[in-house]
């Protein structure tokens, strides 16, 4: 195994550039996905359709899911798992916490807005998986899986696997959205395909225009889209020395989906200035916030899962500094979704779940030349959990004094997937269709050797 | 020939020149199929004959020959995965040369593209991808992505090629070939089995017998593998106490024929490549003639080309039987048989179908349309508009990063991350079928080459639209022209330039936007998107 080390080494000097290139480079023109085949392919050959046993798909008390990724890496004891008692040491210059709206529950100093609301959440203090990659626990985190055979879907892939368009999902606007960027150095879909990637949007939902990646074209003009069109069409050759050809049809008819997307009203979701101002300051002028406000507006369109990539949180140097600028961010962006969700009668039937791929060591790295910053912790992190029939103001599970073991009622990835997709109808052992075969369950089974320590009964 | 076939190929010529009801449309079509008379036709010839009877008996009509400009675009598309340039197109459209034809086959046959490419091919067939946590390491990949493009650019006779690939033994970062054993998804003796017989004899095992898997498998029970002290590094090695099944007591050849398997005596392997290898072997040259007919033709004569089955008969049995005899005599030589094909009429018909029926198509008598596959269509929308693609691999660290003057047919590596060449149905390199490279057309394809940032950006740094800042009405025609010979291939019509001219007009562009509108347009037509 590649060691933390190199890791930790690769996060300091010139190889991150080389990460935020690959990530950078991996972003363009994922309009790809928008506008999936909304049917079945046909299974590839030879691979023998093989009659998949296992639980029945239901409807399910929620309907869909937003998944705020916080990519890199949050500090559980400076957000939902404070430990003031523990000393400078580890809480560095946040070393307070704050009463909730529930009491005995408290949060870290610098979430009041979600402190005002913790009734309609849960937090799990025992999560645990104790891999300190941002690879493999990312993975991990996502697919609830370890194996090293398989590449197993992440969960926003398994629901758009269940819920989407083999599911009779319908409509133009793909069942499985990623506000804003890819993540890039996790295959989303694993061995189901490209088909179930997620559509990345692009653009910044915080921007004058929210360019959606092949939707909305900035500097071209509606009548000016129109004139092109004509001009495309009054051009077609070929389509006319083949009148009737199959292939041609194809073209002209995919043609008319994705200009109902440009020039129609399916594409007047992505535009953000259908809220009002008050409405959009509510949830933060940031691209966070703003992310938030369209994850909304698709929950309400019925898109069965939306991850908002929330990048900034692989802080090994100048961890406070960052954190004061970001958990404002986070705090006003999530408490509006959450309250916006509820208000709208939304969050029973909308599962929202806030987390990183791990935690951030409890104990400060002040050495040089991190300075006060935190490294990979996979031993003990939280996770926010809320709707879709989940409870509110609940805590399970809890860590030590010091934030770096896990006390009481561990929760390891699978625990918390397979609750999401119990809740959303998909039972632990419905079978999902790997590449040779193999009977395999959306939740993994003890025979598989991932640790497990039981769903989330107790947040029903 | 004899004589009664010579009249009744001539009597066929002119039934096809009579037949068709309609005006020849010279931007598409050059002619009738006509094979003239020879005394000695040549092996381009008599695919033409054996295409044009079957035709006839099946009471069909064949297409007319294509326009120059249509049959050099698909013979580049089709040969090297690479579309003309204006150059190439002006260059050829001009000349009179009677044989410009076959010098373009010459010449494509000869270009580093040809490798480029059909490593591309080899590759999906061959799964050659990095990926996490499973199959290949970098290392692994490049070894045998060169392993495999320098076998075809120096045109290893085939049933070396296959020899090699069977009987490889060593390290999988040194010998490349090797990872044949290591990028298979089942490394069990059956699964070994069953991708040889799906890779070289096109046949589909799930379909055979379990005992006649079984019976193969005992061939390749003493493959085995092991670790080196190199991460992810492994040899891949005949290992005479590996058998633990006990299936080499049972090896039988696939075509039923006894044989005595003694691993003490040496590796196996060795003895089902000198069975399948040989010339009368007929499993190994209908695959291969077969897949090349199809990579060329649109479709297999038995179609899909890795399905052979008794239920599945190939449409013109004279025609598969013929091409593997031309291939044995020319001891497997992979750029005969393409030259061969590429020389054919049949090869260069028009796509303007004379009856469009799916028996027709199954008979060749037109050509198909094919969207052209992602790395072929990124490449061409990069050439047109001199601009080039950022690749790189997230598997594992540190990445790989591709330098931006790579092509993308020139990718070796399955793995590299692209949603472009997703979209449009790059394989995943998984099993090794045919029919994992999607063809396919969808809305979401339709959307990016309309609407995307990526193309957007590219068509607005094509020279022909970022040299455009100020346009009189006459340098406008000039670059519809330059327009149509850099996209299509071919000289705009009449009607064409006054379309784009009257666009101007009427939605009251100039310049750059005119320029853009119109790359935008030509680029986003069927004609474009077709191998037609």
């Amino acid at each position: 195994m590649k060691t933390s080390l190199s890791r930790m080494l690769a996060s300091q000097g010139g190889v991150p550039v080389s990460r935020r290139e690959a990530l950078r480079r991996s972003v363009y023109g994922s309009a790809g996905l928008l506008l999936m085949e909304p049917f079945r392919l046909a299974a590839a050959p030879g691979t023998g359709a093989i009659p998949l046993e296992g639980g029945q798909i239901t409807e399910g008390k929620a309907r869909s899911v937003i998944q705020v990724w916080l990519w890199g890496g949050p500090c559980h004891i400076d957000t939902f798992d404070p430990k003031p008692e523990a000393g400078r040491a580890f809480t560095g210059a946040l070393d307070q916490s704050i009463e909730t709206n529930v009491s005995g529950i408290r949060i870290g100093q610098l979430l009041p807005n979600l402190a005002g609301m913790a009734d309609k959440y849960a937090l799990i203090r025992g999560m645990t998986h104790g891999n300190n990659g941002h690879e493999t626990a990312a993975y991990l985190v996502q697919t609830g899986r370890t194996s090293e055979r398989d590449v197993f879907p992440g969960s926003g892939a398994v629901v758009s696997y269940f819920k989407g368009y083999d599911a009779g999902y319908e409509g133009l606007i793909p069942p499985y959205i990623v506000l804003t960027e890819p993540q890039g150095r996790f295959s989303e879909a694993g061995f189901l395909g490209p088909r179930f990637k997620p559509f990345a949007t692009g653009g910044d939902p915080n921007g004058k225009v929210f360019a959606v990646e092949g939707i909305i074209s900035p500097g071209i003009t509606e009548e000016h889209q129109r004139a092109r069109r004509n001009l495309l069409g009054n051009l077609n050759t070929l389509g006319g020395a083949l009148p009737g050809n199959a292939a041609i049809k194809t073209v002209v008819d995919s043609e008319d989906q994705a200009y109902e997307l440009i020039l129609g009203d399916s594409g007047k979701l992505f535009d953000l200035g259908q809220e009002n101002d008050e409405m959009r300051d509510r949830y933060g002028r940031n691209t966070f916030g703003q992310s938030c406000l369209m994850a909304r507006r698709l929950v309400e369109k019925g898109v069965p899962y939306i991850t908002i990539n929330y990048k900034g949180w692989d802080t090994h140097k100048q961890h406070f500094q960052i954190m004061n600028r970001k958990l404002p961010e986070l705090d006003q962006g999530l408490a509006a979704l959450l309250g916006d969700l509820d208000g709208k009668g939304l969050l029973d039937t909308t599962i929202v779940w806030c987390t990183g791929e791990f935690g951030r060591t409890p104990k400060v790295a002040t050495e040089s030349p991190w300075n006060g910053g935190r490294h990979h912790f996979g031993a003990a992190f939280s996770c926010l959990l809320a709707g879709g029939g989940f409870k509110g103001g609940q805590v399970l599970g809890a860590t030590n004094a010091t934030g770096e073991e896990v006390a009481e009622r561990p929760a390891y990835p699978a625990d918390v997937i397979g609750s999401i997709y119990r809740q959303m109808g998909i039972p632990s052992d419905a079978p999902l269709p790997h590449p040779q075969g193999v009977p395999t369950k959306v939740v993994p089974d003890a025979a598989e050797g991932v640790p497990m320590a039981g769903l989330l009964d107790e947040l029903i | 020939m004899n004589g009664r076939g010579l009249r009744f190929l001539m009597v066929l010529a002119i039934l096809a020149v009579c037949g068709q009801g309609r005006a020849e449309n010279p931007v598409f079509e050059s002619g009738p199929f006509v094979v003239p008379p020879a005394a000695e036709p040549t092996a381009s010839d008599r695919i033409d004959q054996l295409v044009l009877e079957q035709l006839h008996e099946l009471n069909l009509k064949p297409a007319n020959l294509c326009s120059d400009a249509v049959f050099l675009r698909r013979a580049f598309l089709t040969t090297i995965g690479t579309l003309p340039t204006e150059e190439e197109a002006r260059d050829f459209l001009a000349s009179e040369d009677e044989a410009k034809r076959a010098v373009v086959i010459e010449r494509l046959l000869d270009r580093p593209e040809y490798a480029d490419y059909w490593a591309m091919k080899w590759g999906d067939l061959l799964r050659v991808k990095a990926e996490f946590p499973i199959k290949l390491w970098p290392n692994a990949v490049q070894a045998y992505h060169h392993w495999i493009r320098s076998s075809i650019e120096s045109n290893k006779p085939y049933h070396h090629f296959v020899q090699e690939l069977l009987v490889g033994n060593g390290s999988n970062f040194r010998v490349g070939q090797v990872n044949f054993y290591r990028a298979m998804q089942d490394r069990t003796p059956r699964g070994i089995a069953a991708t040889v017989a799906l890779t070289f004899m096109g046949e589909r095992a799930d379909q055979w017998p379990e005992r006649k898997l079984d019976a193969m498998a005992g061939f390749f029970a003493h493959v085995a593998y092991k670790p080196t002290a190199e991460w992810k590094e492994e040899i891949v090695y005949f290992d005479p106490n590996a058998d633990e099944e006990g299936l080499a007591a049972g090896a039988i050849f696939p075509d039923g024929t006894p044989v005595t398997v003694d691993p003490a005596k040496g590796d196996p392997r060795a003895l089902f490549a000198t069975w399948l290898l040989r010339p009368e072997n007929p499993y190994f040259t209908r695959t291969i003639t077969n897949r090349v007919w199809a990579w060329l033709m649109g479709r297999g004569i038995v179609e899909e080309p890795d399905d052979f089955r008794p239920d599945n008969p190939p449409s013109n049995p004279q025609l598969l039987e013929f091409l593997q005899q031309e291939f044995i005599d020319s001891r497997c030589d992979m750029k005969h048989l393409f030259r061969v094909i590429l020389n054919s009429r049949t090869f260069q018909l028009s796509s303007i179908p004379a009856q469009d029926t799916p028996e027709a198509v199954a008979n060749f008598a037109h050509y198909p349309l094919r969207r052209i596959e992602a790395e072929v269509l990124i490449d061409a929308i990069n050439q047109i508009t001199g601009t080039t693609e950022e690749y790189s691999s997230p598997i594992p660290e540190p990445f790989t990063f591709v330098p931006d003057d790579v092509r993308s047919i020139a990718l070796s590596d399955g793995s590299i991350t692209s949603s472009f060449l997703e979209l449009y149905g790059r394989p995943p390199r998984d099993t090794g079928f045919e029919s994992e490279r999607s063809r396919n057309t969808t809305p979401a394809q339709r959307l990016h080459l309309l609407n995307s940032s990526h193309i957007q950006k590219k068509i607005e740094a094509c020279p022909l639209v970022a040299g455009a800042d100020e346009l009189s009405p006459e340098e406008r025609g000039d670059l519809v022209e330059r327009g149509y010979l850099t996209i299509l291939s071919r000289y705009p019509t009449k009607d064409e330039i006054a379309v784009a001219l009257s666009h101007a007009e009427e939605a009251g562009v100039s310049g750059r936007t005119f320029a853009n509108d119109l790359v935008w347009a030509v680029l986003n037509q069927p004609e474009f998107y077709f191998n037609h």
